[in-house]
This record gives C-alpha cells, structure tokens and sequence, in this order.
C-alpha cells in the first residue's frame, strides 16, 4: 500500500491535468486549477524540504568529524544569518517580524538581508560563473581540434557567431562593399543563429519534446515507478 | 556610517572574489570558505525567497485571513508537512503521498505544455512555403531551416540502423546539430568572458577607483 497508493494518486493526478486540457470545464477545469495551485505550494514545501536536509546531512558530517568538516560550520552559520535576518527584519519588499529601525537602515544602507545579498551573493556567484571562462579555454582548446568534418563545422560556427557578435567582427569586415555586405561576419552570424541553428535547436526541441511527453506517460501509467524510491 | 559600510561590503567581496578565483591555482583553504558561504548564502536566500514568495502569498495569508473560502488549502498544506517528513527516516514513506502529486502534476502539465511548445509549435513554424518571400537570401535560409529541422529528426529516429540513404540523411542532420551545437558554444564563451569582464568592473572600478563605471 505504501507503493500502490501514490502510485494511483499519480496517475489520477496526472490523468486530470490532461483531461482538463480537452474538457476545460467543470469539474475538470476548476480541480486542474486547484491542482497547479496545491503543486505550487508542496513545490514550496520541497524547496524547504531541500536547505533542510542540507542543513541536516552539514551537520552530521560535522558531529562525525568528516574530512574538511570545519568548512561546513561556516556554511551552517551562512544558512544561519541569513535566514535569521530574512525572517527578522524581512527584506526590500517584505517586512520581517520585527519592524527595522531607521537607525539599523542608515547604518548598512540596506536591510541585513539585502547587504548579505548585495556584497556577498552578488559577487559569489558572479565571480564563480565568470570562473568557468577560464575553463573555457582548455575545453575549446578540445573542442576546436578539427579532426573530422564534424568538429570543423562546430568550429566554424563558434568562431564565426563569436566574431560577428563582437566589435572586432564588424571592424574586420567593414571594408567589404555595401553589395557584398552578405560576407559581413555580423551578417554571417545572424544567418547562422536565424537558419541553421535554428533548424539544429529545432530538430532537438522536437525529439526532446516527444521524450519528454513519453516520459510523462510512463510516470502517470505507472510504468516509471523510481520516483518512489527503492525499498 | 552608510558609506564606511559600503566601503566594507566592497572589501568582502573583493576578498570572496580573490577567494574564489585562487581555485585558478588549486584548491586552497580559501577557496573552500568561499565555496562554503556561498553554499549557506543560496540555501538561506532560496528558503527566505520561498517563504516569503510561495507559501506566504498562496498559503498561509489566503488560509489565515479567509479560511472559509481557502479550507482546501489545508490539503496542500498538509502534503507538505508530509513531504518534510522525509527528514525522518522511520516515517519518510509518508512523503511518498505528497511526491506522488508533485510528480503527478509535473507529469500532466508537461505532457501539456512540451507538446503544445515543443512539438506543434515547432512543427508548425516548419512547415512554411520557403518560396513565398522573394528575397533570394531568406528562400535558402528557409529550405537550409526545412531540410536541417527534418534531418535533425531523422538522426534522433534510433528505431531503424542509420545505413544507406537513412543514414546519409541522418548524417546530413548531424551537420546541423554540429553547427547549433558550435553556435551554442560562441554564445556560451561570450556570456563567460562578459562575466568575467563585470569582476574586472568590480575590481578596478568598484574597489581600486582606476576606471569609471
């Protein structure tokens, strides 16, 4: 029953939200709207349900003195300020459950949790994308070995979208007469991107669309069933 | 005070930024207190944006001041009680129930919205007359878009051996992909170098003053 029941709350689930979309009416309509909205909510609850057991599985590794374990305390105390001064004083568009003072607002110029955001989230996650550019070079450097007529073509395509992108594009074709101006590298790479790119993303759209649907299929028939776990 | 406090904001982050891109050396002590805030940062931001911006505005304000209206609510509310009940392992089956909606949900609606988006709507702006315009350049960029969009296909289509003119058609397809895949990549590059040039903004604007914003 553990197993038999969700499994049958899936597939009505499910069924009803594809029901509905072919009878928009009464009741199908009302209950699929209902549906989303419950989703939105449990979404919710497992979003929680995630930093939770973050917050968990940080603190089990620091009471079993796990390798590098205190490097998780500062993640714990991280999680920690910043949920006490979210839930405090609010933030820019929510009050908090105590009113912030004009005093503590001049001070960091900010709401605490807003000042965390701004010198700190900010700059992370800005500086640990921008990271990956470095990285970049050495996968290009893979990537842009033309060893077959298939990675030619995905150079080509790379460098070409990345000239005609950039300044030094336009500067390196700019002589090229007003006739001609098809052999532009901007005009080059607007055709790459409209065209053959467009067909490629197409074509992959497409199939991973089917795939998905079939997926979706199999989970509400009951064929998929990882999704309950193991036991 | 607001100013000094700026003054120390930017220092923290010119540290974190230091922090992280000495990983660029090797992995370093530093860079694992960086990593490790901004783990504890993006957990506590997501748990205060969901509260704040899911179940308060869908959940409790609608339950607290309309509970007549709202009593249905306490459904969803009550599956996600059950859902955090993952957290302890002699009861975690119980969340079973509330996943089982969440997946069922998910299920429907993308079953929905991938055929509608990625299937019809696609199919649909394929199956255009590329000799409509009389403008030579987009007749070949609608037959290349026609005939790479049905190779495309042809090459994802496993069910028959890719040999003979199949295969030379689904080889015509891989071209294609090579070529958005190429694209893709160029783009990728890019949006990381503009990345990396918004730090240096930082760096040298922000905190050492030597460029202007």
């Amino acid at each position: 029953m553990r197993r038999q029941i969700p499994m049958l709350i899936t597939f009505f689930v499910g069924t009803l939200i594809i029901v509905s979309e072919f009878i928009p009416h009464k009741p199908f309509g009302t209950l699929s709207t209902s549906l989303e909205g419950w989703f939105l909510i449990i979404s919710g609850f497992a979003i929680i349900l995630g930093q939770l057991s973050l917050f968990k599985v940080n603190i089990i590794k620091i009471s079993r003195k796990a390798p590098n374990w205190p490097y998780y305390i500062i993640a714990l105390v991280s999680f920690s300020i910043m949920v006490i001064c979210g839930i405090l004083w609010g933030t820019q568009k929510q009050p908090g459950l105590i009113p912030i003072s004009d005093k503590m607002l001049n001070f960091f110029g900010y709401k605490p949790f807003d000042y965390i955001f701004k010198y700190m989230f900010e700059n992370l996650s800005a500086t640990m994308f921008s990271l990956l550019a470095f990285f970049m070079a050495s996968a290009s450097y893979r990537a842009f070995r033309a060893r077959s007529p298939e990675s030619t073509l995905l150079l080509v395509a790379a460098v070409l979208v990345m000239l005609g992108r950039t300044t030094i594009g336009s500067s390196l074709t700019g002589w090229i007469p007003e006739s001609l101006s098809f052999l532009h590298l901007p005009n080059i790479a607007s055709f790459i991107m409209k065209y053959p790119n467009t067909a490629g993303q197409r074509a992959i759209l497409m199939c991973a669309g089917l795939g998905v649907i079939g997926s979706s299929l199999r989970i509400i028939l009951g064929i998929e069933r990882s999704y309950l776990g193991g036991k | 005070m607001e100013i000094l406090m700026h003054r120390i904001g930017i220092w923290i982050g010119v540290f974190l930024t230091f922090a992280i891109f000495s990983f660029l050396y090797k992995d370093n002590p530093f860079y694992k207190i960086a990593e490790q805030i901004f783990i504890g940062i993006s957990a506590g931001y997501w748990f205060i944006y969901t509260i704040y911006n899911i179940l308060i505005p869908n959940l409790f304000v609608p339950v607290t001041t309309d509970l007549a209206h709202n009593f249905l609510l306490l459904i969803p509310a009550f599956l996600g009680i059950l859902m955090l009940c993952r957290l302890i392992p002699s009861i975690d089956w119980v969340s079973r129930y509330a996943l089982a909606v969440v997946v069922g949900t998910t299920a429907g609606l993308f079953f929905k919205s991938y055929l509608q988006s990625d299937v019809l709507n696609q199919l649909t702006a394929t199956i255009i007359n590329p000799f409509a315009s009389g403008n030579a350049a987009q007749i070949i960029g609608e037959l290349i878009l026609i005939i790479g969009t049905l190779t495309g296909i042809i090459y994802f289509f496993f069910s028959k051996k890719h040999e003979g003119a199949f295969g030379t058609t689904a080889r015509v397809g891989i071209y294609f992909l090579m070529i958005s895949f190429g694209a893709a990549f160029g783009y990728t590059v890019m949006s990381r170098i503009s990345l990396l040039i918004g730090r240096l903004n930082f760096l040298l604007g922000d905190w050492l003053g030597i460029i202007k914003p």
